[in-house]
């Protein structure tokens, strides 16, 4: 019987996580068996309680511990906005920039006819009963500038057309960004986006 | 040095070359020897220069050396205005080609920005009289030239259509999903429209101011049956009218995919399908000098040219206006012919490169006049 079997085992499932490799995957097995007490055994413990209690917020998508996620649950986040994402790493993306103080709702992938994700496999449905029912002012369309990004985007306009306010982000130079780096859609974008100063 | 040319060329394991090696100097190249001794598989390796599948319009895959089938790599040195970048074109064995411009990662797009690459090949001789997607990719090969951003806009075009096709093969009748498909068909159809329309202005201007051998086309962009509305939001209706019978046919029937080129040789009044062997090789010979010149104008360098087996179809004076005309717009030309003596006009214009085969393997030897 080989000895180091569950070892291996542990670094084949550590390689299968995103951004990690075989390599590196070994190099965090390795580092976790020497600081068991400080890393390994807290790590077990946490993922095997997050096993059990991780679920998606019944509300808005986001991924909690409890049925209903911190921010629906807070009434500060009730100001009539919900900032609508792809994906719930699109959501601490926002909620890292820290700027925006109302409510999510995160679909959970975009429209694909090739790939058969019609509207009941996202939450748009879900979507619309919140505007009627949360006392909706606006919309925020944060989805991707991609052709499946924006195909979602103008279905929910669609679905939502009359009942609020819908808007987009804008697109343009990022903070810091160089014109000469940026592609011909984006100078486009931001040029027909300008504003005054 | 030309304004936009590849001073050295290097291919590995790419079709029948295993390693090969050219050193140009700006002026046009010549590559001549024997039928199958690779040199038409030299000028598919610098239109991988350009944004799209090449001139063969082949897969990554079967651009391989074979039976070895490694995986092939390109570079180049392209001098593009004033700058000068070191160009890597690489496809693993069973990968996607990457590219990488100055030694960082690049989408292929970006070949368009640095680069324009123009050919005349021989299955492009009977181009007036076979099937509307080869003039459709024709003309979209010049509008690019002139508007390298026409490409995004084919893209996002085509993968909205695909989708909606798919819709329609469904027999899907959600009219949010069709309509939220049918704007993004009708933005970026509105945008390919408007590009090929204004890259027609361009080259009728060049044809026009030109003092050329080469006889004048006037093209005219057909719409299809059902005609191209003018405006985003006219195209978005007309798809939704269309819905049942795109339904019926299980596909998108009206938009830019549909539309034709279609050329008259003006001076006789004739159009293109009816001209001789002769006369319609001209009149592409004709088109593909005008947007060379319209974009050395537009660009600030003339294209690079790549004319495989040119001199067919081609009398002894229209050799020699050609070579003079390429000459003269100072265009780095890589021209391909069974004999050097097809290009006995150029002389010491040019560089000559023989292609040879030896056991499947191609030689490459290059010389002066």
């Amino acid at each position: 019987m080989n000895s180091t079997r569950d070892i291996d085992a542990l670094i084949d499932l550590m390689a299968k996580l995103p951004g990690l490799g075989p390599r590196s995957a070994r190099r965090a097995v390795l580092h976790l068996i020497r600081k068991r007490a400080l890393l390994l055994t807290p790590l077990a413990d946490l993922m095997q309680s997050v096993a059990v209690t991780a679920r998606e917020c019944l509300n808005c998508g986001n991924i909690g511990t409890s049925d209903v996620c911190d921010i629906c649950a807070s009434h500060k986040r009730g100001n009539g906005l919900i900032c609508v994402v792809e994906d719930v790493a699109d959501l601490w993306a926002m909620e890292r920039a820290g700027v925006f103080k109302g409510r999510y709702h995160v679909l959970g992938g975009t429209l694909s006819a090739l790939d058969a994700i019609g509207p009941e496999d996202l939450r748009i449905p879900k979507l619309v009963d919140r505007v009627a029912s949360e006392d909706i002012t606006e919309v925020i369309l944060a989805l991707n500038a991609t052709v499946d990004g924006q195909t979602t985007a103008h279905y929910i306009a669609d679905q939502l057309d009359g009942r609020t306010l819908l808007t987009t982000l804008a697109q343009g130079v990022p903070i810091g960004g160089e014109l000469d780096y940026l592609d011909d859609g984006t100078i486009t974008a931001a040029l027909n986006a300008r504003k005054s100063i | 040095m030309a304004s936009l040319a590849l001073s050295e060329l290097k291919l590995s394991h790419f079709r029948s070359h295993k390693h090969a090696r050219i050193d140009a100097d700006g002026r046009p190249v010549v590559l001549y020897g024997p039928n199958g001794a690779g040199k038409t598989n030299i000028l598919e390796a610098v239109s991988l220069f350009s944004p799209g599948r090449g001139l063969r319009h082949a897969s990554a895959a079967d651009m391989a050396r074979r039976p070895e089938s490694l995986g092939w790599k390109l570079s180049g040195v392209l001098h593009s205005l004033h700058q000068i970048h070191e160009i890597d074109i690489t496809c693993q064995e069973g990968g996607a080609r990457q590219v990488r411009i100055d030694e960082k990662a690049a989408p292929q797009l970006a070949l368009g920005r640095i680069a324009r690459v123009l050919w005349l090949v021989p299955s492009m001789d009977r181009l007036w009289i076979e099937g509307a997607e080869g003039r459709r990719r024709f003309l979209d090969r010049i509008t690019m030239s002139f508007t390298p951003a026409h490409g995004d806009a084919t893209l996002a075009y085509d993968k909205a259509m695909r989708e909606r096709n798919r819709l329609l093969k469904d027999m899907v009748r959600d009219p949010h999903w069709y309509r939220a498909l049918e704007t993004q068909m009708a933005e970026a159809g509105a945008v390919i429209h408007a590009n090929r329309q204004a890259a027609l202005v361009h080259l009728a201007a060049a044809q026009d101011q030109a003092e050329t051998a080469f006889p004048t086309a006037t093209l005219d962009l057909i719409a299809g049956d059902a005609g191209m509305p003018e405006t985003s939001d006219d195209f978005c209706a007309a798809l939704a009218d269309n819905r049942p019978r795109d339904m019926a046919a299980g596909r998108s029937l009206i938009g830019p995919h549909r539309a034709d080129l279609f050329a008259t040789y003006a001076a006789k009044d004739v159009p293109a399908r009816d001209c001789s062997t002769g006369e319609q090789k001209a009149l592409l010979v004709s088109l593909i000098l005008a947007n060379a010149r319209a974009l050395a104008r537009d660009f600030g360098a003339p294209p690079l040219l790549l004319l495989d087996e040119v001199a067919a179809h081609l009398d002894a004076d229209r050799r020699g206006a050609l070579y003079h005309e390429i000459t003269a717009l100072g265009a780095q030309a890589w021209m391909t012919g069974t004999e050097m003596t097809l290009f006995d006009t150029l002389g010491d214009a040019a560089m000559y490169v023989k292609i040879t085969e030896i056991d499947g393997l191609s030689q490459v030897a290059q010389h002066d006049a």
